[in-house]
């Protein structure tokens, strides 16, 4: 089975050389309940400048997805994952486009839009 | 010798066109990872709609107003612990151990309950202070995006309750320990797209 697994590329989350330990998985949730608490943390505290705790809140978000990836998805740089990846590369293109594309998108239109009381003054 | 029969007699140089279809297996997960990819796409669209709107709330209660933190820390917890055991679970599926499937299975399960009787009981209250769906396009957004991920959830918990029969009716056949797989792949999938949710939701509600 291993042979014929290394032969065609993996399926994602087969992880070949980790193949029945828990260690991966513990390691993954230490990361991530790390990752969390440290996001509630920045949310409501002073320590930090203000500005700066929604890019604080990205990184961490993101962190956590990778090691959600890594750890419990098993996805990895290996060349018998280049599908994956690529499938995975594609997915992340396509979802950033969607949101910042949507956000960029709506606050022009927003910034060049009548506010609201003008233009139901013209109405009448 | 031909020049394709050395390369095939050579093992490691067989080029990837020469080396037949992959095992369903490989075909299968790879499927099941395109779904959740497009899947997360469907998300993607939800999170942009809840970016766009979330400062439209039309009078009504915005999300510092509405959102406990405590509250999301615990769902939180619930599902990533939820996680792990499905990973432990999954372990299990792939040594074929019966009793262990079970118990890892039955935490994932009761975990993912937990986090769904949290979320309904934060949405009825809601919906009891007059913040429904209908209110404000911020709550309609609000609604659509949390909510579709607890229907994945509910529809994660029907299809782990489908294999635990599969387990115990057909036992681990290639085709049961395969759809195993892809059920794990979907569950921390959700863990994953929850991450997205308590940051940008509820998290974001108190910047």
């Amino acid at each position: 089975m291993s042979t014929e697994i290394e032969a065609q590329g993996v399926a994602p989350g087969v992880n070949v050389r980790t193949h029945g330990t828990r260690r991966s998985y513990l390691i993954g949730l230490g990361y991530a309940v790390v990752l969390t608490l440290a996001s509630f943390w920045a949310s409501s505290t002073d320590v930090i400048y203000p500005p700066g705790v929604p890019i604080l809140l990205g990184v961490l978000a993101i962190a956590q997805m990778g090691i959600h990836l890594v750890f419990f998805l098993h996805i990895s740089s290996a060349p018998d994952q280049t599908n994956n990846i690529l499938a995975l590369a594609f997915g992340i293109f396509v979802v950033g486009l969607l949101v910042f594309g949507s956000m960029i998108i709506m606050a022009n239109l927003n910034h060049n839009m009548m506010p609201m009381d003008q233009l139901l003054k013209m109405q009448h | 010798m031909s020049a394709t029969e050395q390369a095939l007699a050579s093992g490691d140089a067989v080029p990837l066109s020469l080396r037949g279809p992959a095992p369903t297996r490989i075909v299968a997960g790879y499927g099941f990872w395109l779904f959740l990819l497009s899947d997360i796409i469907i998300f993607a669209a939800l999170f942009a709609a809840y970016a766009v709107l979330s400062g439209e709330t039309a009078g009504g209660p915005t999300a510092a107003d509405l959102f406990d933190k405590r509250h999301v820390l615990i769902e939180t917890a619930c599902l990533l612990a939820s996680s792990v055991t499905c990973g432990f679970g999954s372990l299990a599926v792939q040594s074929a151990d019966k009793r262990s499937t079970y118990f890892w299975m039955a935490i994932t399960f009761i975990l993912g309950v937990a986090f769904l009787r949290l979320e309904v009981s934060e949405f009825t209250h809601m919906l009891s202070i007059g913040a429904g769906p209908s209110r404000s396009a911020f709550l309609s957004a609000f609604f659509t995006l949390v909510g579709t991920h607890g229907l994945h959830v509910t529809i994660g918990l029907c299809w782990l309750i489908v294999m635990l029969l599969q387990v115990a009716t057909l036992g681990f056949q290639p085709m049961v320990s395969r759809r195993f797989f892809s059920f794990g792949l979907f569950w921390h999938a959700l863990d994953i797209v929850w991450i997205g949710v308590f940051t940008i939701v509820y998290l974001g509600a108190h910047l």
